[in-house]
């Protein structure tokens, strides 16, 4: 696994290379004169190896979202280069990327809104097989799903309920067996346990995490949530305004962050220790428009640390540390760690 | 079985009897708080039996997972609930206004209970764009609360607001106040709902998840906030939330609801850090804590099982079938009464001091 | 390395599922709603009755309908056995007018289904495709409706030969345009759940889509509008019967009886009677059940 010199480099073990990825969006196109651009993605490069967990984390803005669906190809691409598996999907048809679709899977933040209310649950997790392997007959077909059923903590009785007779947790479970029912080596995960209570959270982050070492399948776990994503990744990338600001190994980045907003993100945690009393570093100010972010780095309208010069020049992502990539001019800076915030 | 719950809590505690004037530095005093829903369904309990005080200016918190009741808890303080038959209220909300009279707000009239709305309780929510007037603009919207309550002009009014503004720390505040809530992002919408409620002078202000749909930066801003305002005013905050770690962070004291009950509550340090009621030890171990990982990625700790359906509760403790310690015939067999384990920590559990013995 | 995911791999965290309700609580609230709907239980009942009636009722009645009896013509009901009496050539007009419901009602049914198949595919495709696909078709249906809807039919049954057959095909084309619409306007919407994308992810055609996830959760409107797309085809062929260019005499319809009695409306009123209460009982009886339908499947249907 070679990260040396840049984020990425011609991995021949990495499932996913994403090189300058950008996804900008055309707002308020008028008749005579210019659209503004949203940048929701701008130039973001990373790759994942396989087997690897690498957590996405982010505010609302930062482009973690439509980052995942691009990587899926959910989306086109404004520019920039994705490789699955060795094979470049950027600008392929919806036709050609079927075949590829198995294998690259997205489970969703709402499990109230991504199963479809009319199917009974084998309806919805036999849907891969019903879609890819149409010969397969129907005693076979409610087999697996029995088994796809018990593998996520449900019952094969189970499959001739409906979803709303379901709880949010029990929904994600659906919805997670549905996307490894084709066995997949990607899985990016949308905020796959915001919308879920505190204790149900653990129960589904669990089961993605047993999954994940069973399957042998790559995680690209998005969430605002950094102690689950500090849970569940090997790696973590941080996102702000459509870039990756930095990204480290997980131990790395919580022991050593080297980017001021990784510093306020961990300070901003709040900790269920009560008498744990620390100094916390509170942001100025609220979100840029991402239809005018500032000059040079985005971030240095509420950075604590911010000089002139970061208004010069967007700041590229440089090695920092052993895989450890920050986008900041002022490397000397000694920020605070995740455990000491 | 309330009889006794609210009977053994003035037994124990300087809690108020839900007769008496509550004590000095009380300023609303909770006993016996029921609500149920009418449905197409039948007939639903969904709080039984809560009872607390808010002491002025502290933060006092209110912690559950959905189906606790804790929303539904505010909302009958407010007054807020369905009209009968839809809902039916029981218990009593004892409260001191500022004329230094003892007011029960769950039998007030709703012409008296108008003028305490916004005026000496106010509430915010979570969800601060559907809370406010998209086509008006945000000054207008704190200068309107001011009028109704206050016999002021248009003029005084605005100048408050932007006052008010300030004070949430919104930069440009007389800017701000021609601005429409869709242009101003969530952090900022939020802090305009916190000058709308506090545009009254309030003693207690009830925040139900204020925090939830924002950004963590966002939030820790917002916390600060309310802890400033809380020192400057003296406002006493009943804060809503499911999240354990903004508890932490901002509450002098919290209840734990589960249920609809409250099973643990007391000091925010005793709750949080030795709690007793399986329940809640369960629920902080669940909580993914920001720390540098060990080398290996273990397992969260989870609670088996799922929240029960309101409509069909466990008979005895309403946790038992989740819980770990659960002795049959014990626990399956009638509610926990509540009881004390120091001062200012309480417990509804019957086994807690066989568990604490065991842990020890 | 990448083995299958076996049972008991991951430990059974939650298997308590939230209803071990039994089936008849889970499954039962449109329909007791439903129940509720007086008018909608009358309108059911009421159109059982008249189904019954037409199909049953000749066999019961003495007298044929075509049986054409000169010296008791025209006699008012209830005078020698004829319950509704009889008309200008003396034949039973309670035979007539079951036989005529008949054809009538079996008009209105078959154009109700070709009418709501037809009309539910081009909703359905326009709804999900969208952009110019969805925009011509939608264009195309609003400017057939600008036709007012007779002038439509009449215009269409100059052209053809008046067998039921044609006259169920006219009637269909002008009434499928509304469940077009409501599909449309449906599969829209649901077009941009987060359910259709996870089949979209999952590799499914736009055609597996359309008709095997979206179509089914537009079901409860389009049973909606065809409910109330027979109390319009009944009315429609009644027009058109009426007006002299539908069903053609000495085949009986509820229309062309109502265009026979014409003349007779101040010596023989029974004659005009009978196939209009007919008619309107029908109409109103599809009317009151496509209401409570509404009212019944409406109520959120996709939330527990």
């Amino acid at each position: 696994m070679s990260h040396d010199d840049k984020p990425t480099a011609r991995d021949p073990s990495a499932i996913l290379e994403v090189t300058g990825l950008s996804q900008w969006y055309a707002i308020g196109a008028r008749f005579l004169g210019p659209a503004q651009h949203l940048r929701a993605v701008d130039n973001v490069t990373f790759s994942l190896a396989r087997q690897e967990v690498l957590g996405l984390v982010g505010e609302s803005g930062s482009g973690k979202s439509t980052l995942g669906r691009a990587v899926l190809r959910l989306i086109k691409p404004t520019s920039g280069r994705i490789v699955f598996e060795g094979q470049d999907v950027t600008h392929m048809s919806r036709g050609q990327l079927r075949p590829l679709r198995p294998r690259m899977q997205l489970i969703f933040q709402d499990p109230f809104t991504s199963l479809n209310p009319r199917m009974t649950v084998g309806e919805i997790i036999a849907a891969p097989l019903v879609i890819h392997q149409k010969g397969m007959k129907r005693r076979r077909r409610d087999e697996r799903v029995a088994e796809a059923l018990t593998a996520v903590g449900l019952s094969e009785r189970h499959a001739r309920r409906f979803p709303h007779e379901f709880s949010g947790g029990q929904r994600q479970r659906i919805g997670i067996a549905r996307s490894i029912m084709m066995e997949p080596r990607l899985l990016v995960a949308d905020e796959p346990v915001s919308a879920l209570d505190v204790s149900v959270q653990a129960q589904i982050v669990n089961l993605l995490l047993e999954i994940r070492r069973k399957l042998g399948l790559s995680l690209l776990f998005i969430s605002h949530d950094l102690a689950v994503v500090g849970h569940v990744s090997d790696r973590i990338a941080v996102m702000y305004l459509g870039r990756i600001v930095e990204i480290a190994g997980v131990r790395s980045l919580f022991e050593r962050p080297r980017h001021p907003y990784t510093e306020a993100l961990f300070s901003a945690v709040p900790d269920t220790d009560p008498t744990l009393r620390r100094e916390r570093v509170v942001l100025k100010g609220d979100l840029p428009s991402p239809l005018a972010p500032p000059s040079g780095c985005a971030f240095r309208t509420r950075c604590p640390y911010a000089i002139p010069a970061c208004a010069a020049a967007v700041p590229e992502l440089r090695v920092v540390g052993p895989a450890h990539f920050a986008a900041c001019i002022r490397e000397e800076l000694e920020l605070r760690s995740a455990g000491n915030r | 079985m309330s009889q006794t719950a609210s009977s053994s809590l003035r037994a124990v505690s300087s809690k108020v009897p839900a007769t008496a004037t509550p004590a000095d530095n009380v300023v609303l005093a909770v006993s016996g708080l029921r609500v149920a829903f009418r449905s197409e369904a039948g007939f639903t309990q969904v709080v039984h039996d809560v009872s607390f005080s808010v002491k002025r200016g502290e933060v006092l918190a209110l912690v559950g997972e959905s189906g606790s009741g804790k929303s539904v808890t505010s909302l009958a303080l407010m007054r807020l609930t369905p009209p009968p038959p839809r809902s039916s209220l029981a218990g009593s909300a004892l409260f001191r206004c500022r004329d230094g009279k003892v007011r029960d707000l769950l039998t007030l009239p709703e012409a008296e209970m108008q003028g305490v709305r916004g005026n000496e309780i106010s509430m915010i929510f979570q969800e601060p764009m559907t809370s406010l007037n998209p086509v008006q603009t945000v000054g207008m919207q704190i200068a309107e609360a001011i009028m109704y309550h206050r016999d002021c002009k248009r003029r005084e009014a605005l100048e408050e607001a932007g006052r008010l503004i300030e004070l949430v720390g919104i930069p440009e505040a007389r800017r701000r106040l021609c601005a429409y809530p869709h242009q101003l992002s969530g952090g900022m919408r939020q802090r305009i709902m916190i000058a709308m409620a506090l545009a009254c002078d309030p003693s207690v202000l009830i925040a139900d998840e204020p925090t939830t749909a924002l950004d963590v930066t966002v939030q820790a801003q917002i916390l600060e906030l309310l802890q400033e305002l809380r020192a400057r005013t003296g406002t006493s905050i009943l804060f809503i939330t499911h999240n354990l770690g903004v508890v932490a962070e901002i509450a002098d004291r919290v209840m734990v609801m589960y249920a609809g009950r409250i099973v643990e509550q007391g000091a925010v340090i005793p709750v949080l850090k030795h709690p007793v009621m399986p329940y809640t030890k369960r629920l902080l171990r669940s909580v993914p804590r920001l720390e540098i990982p060990s080398a290996e990625h273990p397992m969260l700790e989870t609670i088996s099982g799922t929240v029960p359906d309101p409509q069909r509760l466990p008979r005895g403790c309403a946790f038992h079938p989740r819980c770990a310690h659960a002795e049959n015939g014990l626990c399956d067999a009638d509610v926990p009464d509540i009881e004390e384990v120091s001062p200012d920590h309480f417990v509804r559990c019957l086994r807690w001091r066989a568990i604490a013995e065991a842990c020890a | 390395m990448s083995a299958t995911l076996r049972a008991g791999d991951v430990a059974m965290d939650d298997a308590v599922v939230l209803a071990d309700t039994p089936e008849s609580a889970r499954g039962s609230r449109p329909w007791q709603r439903f129940r509720h709907h007086r008018l909608a239980m009358f309108g059911s009942a009421a159109i059982f009755i008249l189904v019954l009636a037409t199909v049953v009722g000749p066999w019961l009645i003495p007298f044929d309908e075509l049986h054409i009896d000169i010296r008791n013509r025209f006699a008012p009901p209830l005078v020698g056995g004829h319950i509704f009496g009889t008309d200008q050539l003396g034949r039973d007009l309670a035979a007539r007018l079951l036989t005529a419901g008949r054809l009538s009602l079996a008009v209105g049914f078959s154009a109700m289904l070709i009418s709501a198949s037809f009309g539910t595919l081009i909703g359905v495709v326009a709804g999900y495709y969208g952009g110019l696909v969805g925009a011509a078709l939608m264009r195309f249906v609003d400017a057939i409706l600008c036709f007012p809807t007779i002038f439509l039919l009449l215009v269409l049954a100059a052209f053809i030969v008046p067998n039921v057959a044609m006259i169920t095909l006219i009637i269909a084309a002008t009434a499928w345009m509304e469940v077009a619409r409501i599909v449309a306007s449906q599969i829209a919407t649901l077009r941009e759940r987060d359910f259709t994308l996870a089949a979209e992810m999952l590799g499914a055609s736009g055609t597996y889509i359309m008709f095997n996830e979206l179509l089914r959760n537009a079901i409860g409107p389009i049973i909606v509008a065809a409910t109330l797309t027979v109390a319009r085809a009944i009315l429609l062929e009644a027009y058109i019967s009426f007006l002299g260019y539908g069903i053609q005499p000495p085949m009986a319809s509820w229309g062309n009886m109502l265009n026979n009695a014409q003349q007779y409306l101040g010596s023989a009123p029974w004659l005009a009677i009978f196939p209009g209460l007919a008619i309107t009982l029908a109409v109103t009886s599809f009317n009151f059940v496509g209401d409570g339908l509404r009212d019944a499947l409406d109520a959120r249907m996709d939330i527990g």
